[in-house]
């Protein structure tokens, strides 16, 4: 076996497990391993503009194809500007590993230059985190942190490494396998649970599906759909889950919670039986718990992590395991005992739902004079297909994004539901443009949440990302005026974006192009202009929107599902 | 509720802290804590005495398992366990307090471990309930410096904790 340096067993590691792309930043604790990685070239470095947006745009890779993202960052500041993108990926399950230098063990707790105790720091936003003292433990521990991310359920984990450990060599070895005593998730799901669930399900009156991020990290959404179409129940995604469900069926209620459809809420509040697959009856989702637990209801609750079941609402028949296992589970035994649900009842529930459907609480009114936010989304749904990945930083747009863009494959969605982390979407638009360049990458944002990840236009220049931003600029930070407007009579408090940049100007400062749309019959001309005359540009498009639209319906923090507000357009 | 649990974590640096942190970080009380390395030096052993609803108490066990350097979880107080803490007491002991207090931890099968002229600490083992009636009649003026070990706790017969 061959001596390496710590810093080369960094990089070897990270070939072994087959990175692809590594976002990050040098600095002086990472030059041994920024030197190492020079002298290779299997794995491809992206330089990002501000750590943050390195462990977004690895998660946003994470997020659209099922790989582990990896960041590379320095000690200290360059530590502490990882923790939003790592505290982001922990809220929403994804896999990352950040690799951060840290001072020389000698000087540890010496409050050396770029020092800080990034372990301690980042201890409550990650899955796991370690520091290596010792290089003939790094090989290890690099092992570990992939196998922990991406195994049970899935996060971050920080590997601190003292710069005199990149310079420290050893002999080099990766195991093949990890065993840990003291971590064994569970994959299978109990039998006899199972057995249970599926007979509540055929035996429910008013069933329910309702299925979250985790159908999607898991690779669910094949069995999902196959389950629900066998059933022929009501199914609702999550913010975190759409896509796992095709959008465009029948079947398909919408999104719950506080913006979610009339239809998904009320069947949510109103079903006999619900099944909740790889959901957390969040905050967001089902509202007060106490409301929502008013209502007697049977509830079956897939998850791998059995700390989220009967966190917040009481469950009925937990089942501890990886979802498409679980749903495998059940599509054996339903077809075992050549069972259906009752059609009849089923069809009398259907009614109902459909009845709360037909009240369309989806319509807003179109304006001749100003752009409606809703309609540059339902033409972008349009000229993209539906198909292209679709990112988004977080207030309006995210919601209307998520209403009106149908997502009918995983994995095309995805935006910050956890942390709700403004800044995300141009990031998570480089790491799905890296992990897909078959694909059409669309960033919708605001021009509040744009500004906070803006310096990485220069990124996407460097490396040639045919991203398109959809700005839906209402010079406001929407949401916090929406919430001003309904609960603070209507005083705009620090809510109005004044002394914006020209965005236009902005894009082509940075080599891109740049479109301003300030009418509604403008909107789909530029909308193919900028996806087909320039289709291997990034093209940042601006598009003047109404400011006093809001989002609807919406259920108010604190209240149940049932007590929606609906828009006064209708 | 009043619940004893026993976590069996690898003996790493920074473990303490992850289970410390969860606690503080999920609203969590913790009324005594104590960690010491067992028989085998790479496991830990640590006892938490927490309240909270049955539902918390759940969730408390279900966050510990999932740390990654816990091994496992058990609320002791489920079924018949042995509890105990160490208690030094240092009290003024002059005149008749002398007889008194000394007396006092007889009672309490306390051993007086340090004599000066106007002193005695004393060491107590007990359960956590014992120790606060030790405390309670004693004369409180007397009371000099306590401390306390925080409670450690073991399952009765064939109830064991191991890897």
């Amino acid at each position: 076996m061959t001596m390496m340096t710590g810093a080369e067993i960094v990089i070897r590691c990270l070939q072994e497990e087959k990175v692809e792309y590594v976002f990050g930043y040098p600095g002086g604790a990472v030059l041994h391993i920024y030197d190492a990685l020079f002298k290779q070239d299997q794995i491809k470095h992206v330089l990002v503009r501000h750590e943050q947006a390195a462990v977004h745009a690895a998660d946003g890779l994470a997020r659209s194809s099922h790989k582990v993202g990896v960041a590379l960052v320095t000690s200290g500041p360059g530590a502490t500007n990882a923790v939003t993108g790592i505290a982001t990926a922990y809220m929403d399950s994804i896999p990352l590993v950040v690799i951060s230098g840290q001072v020389p063990n000698e000087y540890i707790g010496q409050d050396a230059f770029q020092e800080c105790d990034t372990v301690g720091i980042t201890r409550p936003c990650v899955k796991h985190n370690f520091l290596v003292n010792d290089v003939r433990n790094l090989a290890v521990t690099i092992k570990k942190a992939f196998y922990i991310a991406n195994s049970g359920r899935p996060g971050p984990v920080v590997v601190d490494i003292p710069k005199d450990v990149t310079a420290a060599k050893c002999k080099f070895e990766y195991p093949e396998t990890i065993q840990m005593r003291s971590y064994n998730p569970v994959v299978k799901g109990h039998l006899g649970q199972i057995k249970k669930a599926v007979h509540l399900l055929l035996e429910a009156k008013r069933p329910m599906i309702y299925s979250g991020g985790g159908v999607i990290l898991s690779n669910g959404a094949e069995q999902l759909t196959r389950l629900t179409r066998r059933l022929g129940f009501p199914i609702t995604n999550t913010l975190m889950g759409l896509g796992a469900y095709p959008a465009t069926d029948r079947q398909f209620l919408g999104m719950p919670g506080m913006h979610g459809t009339v239809e998904a809420n009320l069947a949510m509040q109103h079903c006999d039986v619900l099944l909740a697959i790889g959901a957390r009856f969040d905050d967001r989702v089902i509202g007060n718990p106490q409301n929502f637990s008013s209502l007697p209801r049977k509830i079956i609750h897939i998850d791998i992590d059995p700390s989220s079941i009967s966190k917040r609402v009481q469950v009925d028949v937990p089942i501890v395991g990886n979802v498409p296992d679980v749903l495998d589970e059940m599509l054996k035994l339903l077809d075992a005992g050549n069972a259906s649900p009752d059609a009849t009842v089923l069809a009398d529930w259907w009614q109902q739902v459909e009845e709360w459907r037909a009240k369309q609480c989806m319509k807003y009114r179109r304006k001749k004079s100003v752009i409606m936010p809703q309609y540059v989304m339902e033409k972008l749904y349009e000229i993209t297909g539906g198909n292209a990945i679709v990112t988004s930083d977080v207030g309006q747009h995210q919601m209307w994004a998520a209403q009106y863009y149908k997502f009918d494959q995983p994995r095309r969605w995805l935006n910050s539901g956890g942390l709700g982390t403004m800044g995300v979407g141009l990031p998570y638009a480089m790491g799905a443009a890296l992990a897909h360049p078959e694909l059409q990458i669309v960033c919708v944002t605001g021009e509040g949440s744009i500004q906070m990840c803006i310096q990485e236009l220069s990124t996407a220049k460097q490396f040639r990302l045919p991203i398109k931003i959809i700005n839906l600029n209402n010079r406001y930070l929407g949401m916090v005026r929406q919430w001003q407007e309904m609960f603070y009579g209507s005083r705009y408090s620090e809510s109005y974006m004044d002394s914006l940049p020209d965005f236009v100007k902005l894009a082509e400062a940075y080599g891109h192009v740049g479109i301003r749309v300030e009418r509604p019959e403008d909107v789909e001309a530029a909308l193919k202009k900028a996806f087909i005359e320039h289709k291997d540009d990034l093209v940042f498009m601006d598009f003047i929107t109404d400011q006093k639209a809001n989002v609807f319906p919406m259920v108010a923090a604190g209240k149940g599902l049932a007590d929606m507000i609906l828009t006064e357009d209708l | 509720m009043r619940h004893i649990i026993s976590i069996l974590l690898e003996n790493e640096a920074g473990a303490l802290s992850r289970v410390a942190g969860l606690f503080s970080a999920r609203a969590y009380n913790i009324e005594t804590l104590t960690v010491a390395p067992t028989e085998d030096i790479s496991l830990s052993r640590l006892t938490i005495v927490t309240s909270g609803t049955d539902a918390v108490i759940e969730q408390i066990t279900k966050q510990l398992n999932k740390l990654i350097d816990v091994i496992k979880v058990v609320d002791l107080s489920e079924a018949p366990h042995i509890e105990r803490e160490l208690m030094l007491i240092k009290v003024r002991a002059t005149g008749k307090d002398r007889e008194e207090v000394k007396r006092l931890a007889d009672i309490f099968r306390g051993h007086i471990v340090d004599v000066t002229e106007s002193t005695y600490v004393i060491e107590l083992t007990a359960s956590g309930a014992k120790l606060d009636s030790f405390i309670q009649a004693i004369d409180t003026g007397l009371i000099l410096e306590t401390v306390r070990t925080g409670v450690c706790g073991i399952g009765r017969g064939e109830r064991i904790l191991k890897v």
